[in-house]
């Protein structure tokens, strides 16, 4: 993990309306590296990955992925707001795996993977499907790609979300909150195959979660968020074990009391 | 005379009915969507000028429209239509108003994190729309568009006035002809719009039940 950093935010802020949601950060994450955010509801982590998947555009401050610029380009010389095509150009690096699944609920599974690599990647018919199946397999599903979402469980469906994030082979990806809104017992699958991702892999992995011990196993970094802040980051034996400030203490008191 | 008399005469305006109909609603449907999917454009003067025709179409009477596209405009402009033509231009208009809302409506109940999971795909603006959004947003749409067209049926009776003869104008031709008739007459006709809406009725009826398969939270 040496070099340049492939994520840059650059005094980062977010406003909803008057609403200051963060409120400037800077962060640098590098190649491979597993970056867990943490932070009481509100605090913004959400927003943070989702202005790095250009679902959300910063209010101020710059974010560069992979040394380009992601919300502004040159053009004419002049430096100017990001169009579509340049966002989707870097966007390219980037996959995302969300709180609610949301998997095509009119596809098959094997279909949900396949449906981006065709039509942006361009791979036929043949090439999709077997990268599909390849991820499919990887996260133990291999024998559902015939079904609808809908026949699947909460943590079945995560992993097939995990599978097409996946097959777009890309050099970032982005957790979020992605255990929340499962059933207790149906965490652990979804949890163990992002840790196998974790240690096979020299993707990046950028993940908001609220569960600590999982955070502490598979992060290299931890990075605590409050009131519109980065508060404290650091390992996560670091971070757990001996936070400096009183926000992160009274944060992790409350996670134990629990 | 006999009720068998009556049917034989207003049979022969059936065909002019269901082609009105037929044409006027495959108008409707181009119109529909043209529309709907200008008014969830990007552009706000797309959105702007689609929404001034559909609510100007939605808010005037559908008489007045006719009469405006038959009577009006070869006095303004010199477009002469014949009958056939300003009852499908004008039933196509309107009626694509009306269902260009339930276009607009269907996209917009697509929850948005289809479109966000269509972004982190990589999806372009085109692509989400047709890959992920439509497809979904076409089953809502289904139950609506059935219920406009057996509407629209029923509304082509206005064309009789424009002098195209439909089964409407067939029945008042029988009334005035001999008064003692209306109630046979019109008895038989409402049957006979019934008849040819049937088919409708029961095909909106198997779409509203197919729509709400398959179409899950998630």
């Amino acid at each position: 993990m040496t070099g340049k950093p492939i994520v840059q935010f650059q005094n980062v802020k977010k406003s909803f309306d008057e609403l200051e949601v963060l409120k400037g950060f800077d962060l640098d994450i590098m190649p491979g590296e597993k970056v867990s955010i943490i932070g009481p509801s509100g605090s913004g982590k959400t927003t943070i990955i989702r202005m790095l998947m250009t679902l959300e555009k910063p209010t101020d401050g710059e974010i560069i992925v992979d040394g380009q610029n992601l919300w502004h380009m040159e053009s004419n010389g002049k430096w100017v707001e990001a169009n579509e095509k340049h966002l989707s150009k870097i966007r390219g690096n980037i996959g995302m795996v969300f709180q609610h699944f949301n998997l095509f609920p009119h596809m098959t599974i094997l279909r949900n993977c396949t449906e981006a690599p065709v039509h942006v990647l361009g791979l036929n018919k043949k090439e999709a499907e077997q990268r599909a199946k390849q991820m499919l397999a990887k996260v133990g599903l291999a024998e559902k790609e015939k079904n609808y979402p809908f026949q699947l469980s909460g943590g079945q469906k995560q992993r097939v979300a995990i599978a097409r994030a996946l097959v777009m082979q890309p050099k970032v990806m982005l957790f979020d909150e992605v255990t929340s809104a499962l059933d207790p017992e149906l965490v652990g699958e979804v949890l163990r195959v992002i840790k196998d991702l974790a240690e096979q892999g020299d993707m990046t992995m950028i993940l908001i979660t609220h569960e600590m011990d999982f955070a502490m196993e598979i992060s290299d970094r931890v990075v605590f968020f409050a009131d519109g802040y980065l508060t404290e980051e650091g390992p996560p034996e670091e971070l757990f074990n001996n936070p400096k400030s009183d926000r992160l203490k009274s944060f992790l008191q409350r996670f134990s009391k629990v | 005379m006999s009720a068998a008399e009556i049917v034989e005469v207003l049979s022969r305006g059936v065909t002019v009915t269901v082609s009105l109909m037929l044409v006027s609603g495959i108008l409707a449907l181009v119109v529909a969507f043209v529309a709907g999917l200008s008014r969830v454009s990007g552009l706000k003067i797309v959105r702007f000028l689609t929404t001034v025709y559909v609510e100007f179409f939605r808010g005037t009477s559908l008489l007045v429209q006719l009469f405006w596209i038959f009577f009006v405009l070869p006095q303004l402009f010199g477009i002469r239509l014949d009958p056939f033509m300003a009852g499908v231009i004008t039933l196509g208009l309107n009626y694509g108003a009306y269902a260009s809302e339930i276009v607009r409506g269907s996209i917009l109940a697509v929850p948005d994190g289809q479109r966000e999971a269509a972004v982190a795909l990589n999806m372009s603006k085109t692509q989400r729309m047709r890959l992920i959004i439509l497809p979904q947003a076409l089953r809502t749409m289904l139950p609506g568009f059935g219920n406009i067209s057996i509407e629209l049926l029923k509304a082509t009776a206005l064309v009789s006035l424009i002098t195209l003869q439909d089964m409407m104008y067939l029945a008042q031709n029988l009334r005035a002809a001999d008064y003692s008739l209306s109630l046979k007459v019109f008895g038989i006709l409402l049957v006979m719009y019934f008849v040819l809406a049937l088919p409708l009725i029961v095909l909106s009826r198997y779409l509203e039940k197919r729509a709400s398969r398959g179409v899950a939270n998630t």
